[in-house]
């Protein structure tokens, strides 16, 4: 086969905050890095994030990293990696200071020193008062770090493949990971990007729910081809949704409209959350409102045509209030739905955020494998960030932790990358059977003739996953789900491309993006399908309770035979005494 | 107008398609949608102005189609505006 091939010592997939991360560190230490990203750096979801990053530095209320090792092990739901999270807490304050200097603007006290937000789950000294742990580049610290990152990049001259979709990867017989087979999208001519190590940082799978907060270029590539490479998807069945987001658009509408008196209605008038949490009511926890509100669908009670909503009503608040409390609810209702919540309801629905589960990793970002009873690197592979599971989050992640996630493990990993090529000097040579694997993979959307459509087939699948596996899930709900996905897994078969232009043919990209989503799908709905317990963001009706004696591990998913396996979650931490399960009350 | 013609214009418009993916849902939302119902029929000029528009980092444009911020270049702010005005329900 004559395809091009590019050679470099390592090869970044993605570039958002954990894949910039991690070139950096390699570009500085003189290695030769790719990064290919399917759309410009800068545009990646990282540029998202406002809230910002988590790091003790008692700036603004006493802290210490301990503290916030619990809180994360306890936002986790005791499913959290206690080495990886001790490793988390202890790098963040170096970090946040590192990312200073690399051009990040933190927002500033009056003394000068990094300004600290409170956030929901951040304690002072295990379970005590509300910390103030959280720093901020205003409300675009994503942006601010996405920038600073890409510009450090440039200067370290880390090499960029723009617009570069990532098919496969390549490996070698004995199984070492040594690059990708990616896709031109201006072109539409394949590339072989060869490398003596590979990390993946795609980010998370939003896209898998019809209603998310996500771009729409989180279609989880990397853990698809992870799976399609053999690697297991660990804990795919947490999926932190949020209770209130625009329906079918995804927006979130923050909890402090319902902080200021805003309340939930069916399609009878009926406000109820009354009936599911009679004292609390619309301000219950997360989880019992997303809860309700999909009962509510679920029983006939939605609105709209279809029924698959409630409505949010805040026109009783009076136009001052919401002007001057929610204005930012008030201009994206406005703008993006023409209604305005001082005279109407806006439709909500269970809105997906982020993927906790990912390809397993150590805390070097390392992919690691079940192997007998321990667990082995699978070598040349590496993954960080959204996509990647450490486990820092566990069954739920604190707000403030993705962007440290993401700037820690990506050193990590680049750090570890760099021992890793000092001992592996020269390029393995690749198994032809492997790149012609992956050209199948990508030829097979050349076939022509009449067939179903990508939009929908997407369509559907979003659908099917919100319906029945996003905060509503039992037995039956979840088979019938299983049963759906799989239908339109066959049915992905008979996708035809109308378009077979070459140069920026994006229905070809947009049919890969659909593939990797399904393949998610099958494992998002088989991991919570098998887990009867109620545990962070995974909530079974028919199974309330957490149950640390059956399920205090993490799941593992293979695409061959859809099968699960199990294993242990990291108690111990690197120093300090572990954090042992208790009931998670805040 | 020729095959070609016809060609070369889809290949732009998938070309701009692209450019419109963008890291935030909000960014998507504006200006598929804007591309999809009225981009078409925009005087060239204008499509040129898009095509410009496009080139800003994700937050600013974010606020520019908010309105939040009104661009100092005058044709930037019209077209901006043009999105904002197209944003709507889903149909």
């Amino acid at each position: 086969m004559n395809i091009p091939i590019r050679k470099f010592d390592a090869l970044v997939i993605g570039a958002g905050g954990g894949g910039l991360r991690s070139a950096l560190q390699l570009s500085q230490a003189d290695a030769n890095v790719a990064v290919v990203s399917k759309v410009f750096p800068t545009r990646s979801h990282t540029v998202a994030a406002q809230g910002g990053m988590n790091a003790a530095l008692a700036n603004v209320l006493p802290d210490s990293w301990h503290w916030h090792m619990y809180d994360t092990i306890k936002g986790s739901d005791y499913l959290g990696d206690q080495d990886a999270i001790e490793y988390m807490c202890r790098a963040a304050s170096h970090l946040v200071i590192e990312l200073e200097h690399q051009g990040v603007p933190f927002s500033r006290l009056d003394n000068g020193k990094i300004y600290q937000r409170p956030f929901g789950g951040q304690s002072q000294n295990f379970g005590g008062e509300q910390a103030a742990r959280t720093c901020a580049a205003a409300d675009r610290t994503g942006h601010a770090i996405l920038h600073a990152l890409y510009q450090q990049n440039i200067k370290a001259k880390t090499h960029f493949f723009d617009e570069f979709f990532a098919v496969d990867l390549i490996k070698d017989e004995s199984g070492f990971v040594l690059g990708a087979l990616v896709y031109e999208i201006e072109t539409g001519e394949p590339l072989i990007i060869e490398a003596k190590t590979t990390l993946i940082a795609t980010g998370g799978a939003g896209q898998l729910f019809r209603t998310n907060t996500n771009a729409k270029i989180n279609t989880g590539d990397g853990l698809a081809m992870a799976l399609r490479a053999g690697i297991p998807l660990q804990d795919m069945e947490f999926f932190q949704f949020h209770p209130t987001g625009i329906a079918g658009r995804g927006m979130l509408i923050t909890e402090g409209a319902r902080g200021e008196g805003g309340y939930l209605v069916n399609k009878d008038g009926e406000r109820f959350m009354e009936r599911y949490a009679p004292h609390a009511k619309d301000l219950a926890s997360r989880d019992v409102v997303s809860r309700s509100i999909a009962t509510e669908v679920r029983e006939g009670r939605g609105c709209g045509p279809n029924g698959d909503h409630v409505m949010l009503k805040l026109d009783h608040l009076g136009e001052d209030v919401l002007d001057k409390r929610l204005p930012g609810i008030c201009e994206t209702s406005r703008t993006f739905l023409h209604i305005d919540p001082v005279e109407e309801s806006i439709p909500v629905f269970p809105t997906a955020h982020y993927t906790m589960g990912g390809i397993p990793t150590d805390r070097y970002g390392q992919v690691v494998v079940p192997v007998d009873t321990g667990e082995e690197a699978i070598p040349g592979l590496y993954a960080v960030g959204e996509c990647a599971c450490v486990s820092v989050h566990g069954a739920n992640r604190l707000g403030g932790n993705s962007l440290l996630d993401i700037v820690v493990f990506g050193r990590a990993a680049g750090n570890h990358i760099i021992k890793h090529l000092k001992a592996n000097r020269y390029h393995r040579a690749i198994d032809d059977a492997s790149i012609e694997q992956a050209m199948a993979h990508l030829h097979r959307w050349d076939k022509k003739g009449d067939g179903e459509s990508v939009p929908q087939l997407k369509d559907e699948l979003q659908t099917v996953m919100e319906q029945n596996c996003s905060v509503f899930r039992t037995q039956d709900v979840l088979q019938e789900c299983l049963n759906q996905v799989l239908q339109i897994e066959s049915r992905l078969q008979n996708v035809r491309l109308k378009d077979h232009s070459k140069v920026f043919n994006t229905a070809r990209i947009e049919a890969m993006e659909l593939e990797n989503l399904v393949d998610i799908a099958v494992a998002t709905v088989t991991s919570a399908l098998n887990r009867e317990e109620s545990r962070g963001a995974h909530s079974r009706i028919d199974f309330p309770d957490r149950d640390d004696k059956k399920w205090l591990k993490h799941s593992l998913y293979y695409k061959e035979g859809r099968r699960l396996e199990y294993k242990p979650v990291r108690l111990k931490p690197m120093t300090v005494d572990t954090f042992p399960p208790k009931e998670r009350v805040y | 107008m020729s095959t070609t013609d016809i060609q070369a214009e889809n290949t732009e418009l998938s070309r701009l398609r692209w450019q419109c993916r963008r890291g935030m849902l909000e960014l998507d939302l504006f200006l598929q949608d804007f591309l999809d119902k009225a981009y078409s029929n925009l005087p060239p000029k204008q499509q040129q102005t898009f095509e410009r528009l496009l080139e800003t980092p994700d937050q600013m444009l974010l606020d520019y189609l908010m309105g939040r911020v009104i661009p100092y270049d005058k044709e930037i702010a019209d077209v901006a505006k043009q999105i904002r005005l197209a944003a709507g329900p889903e149909t």
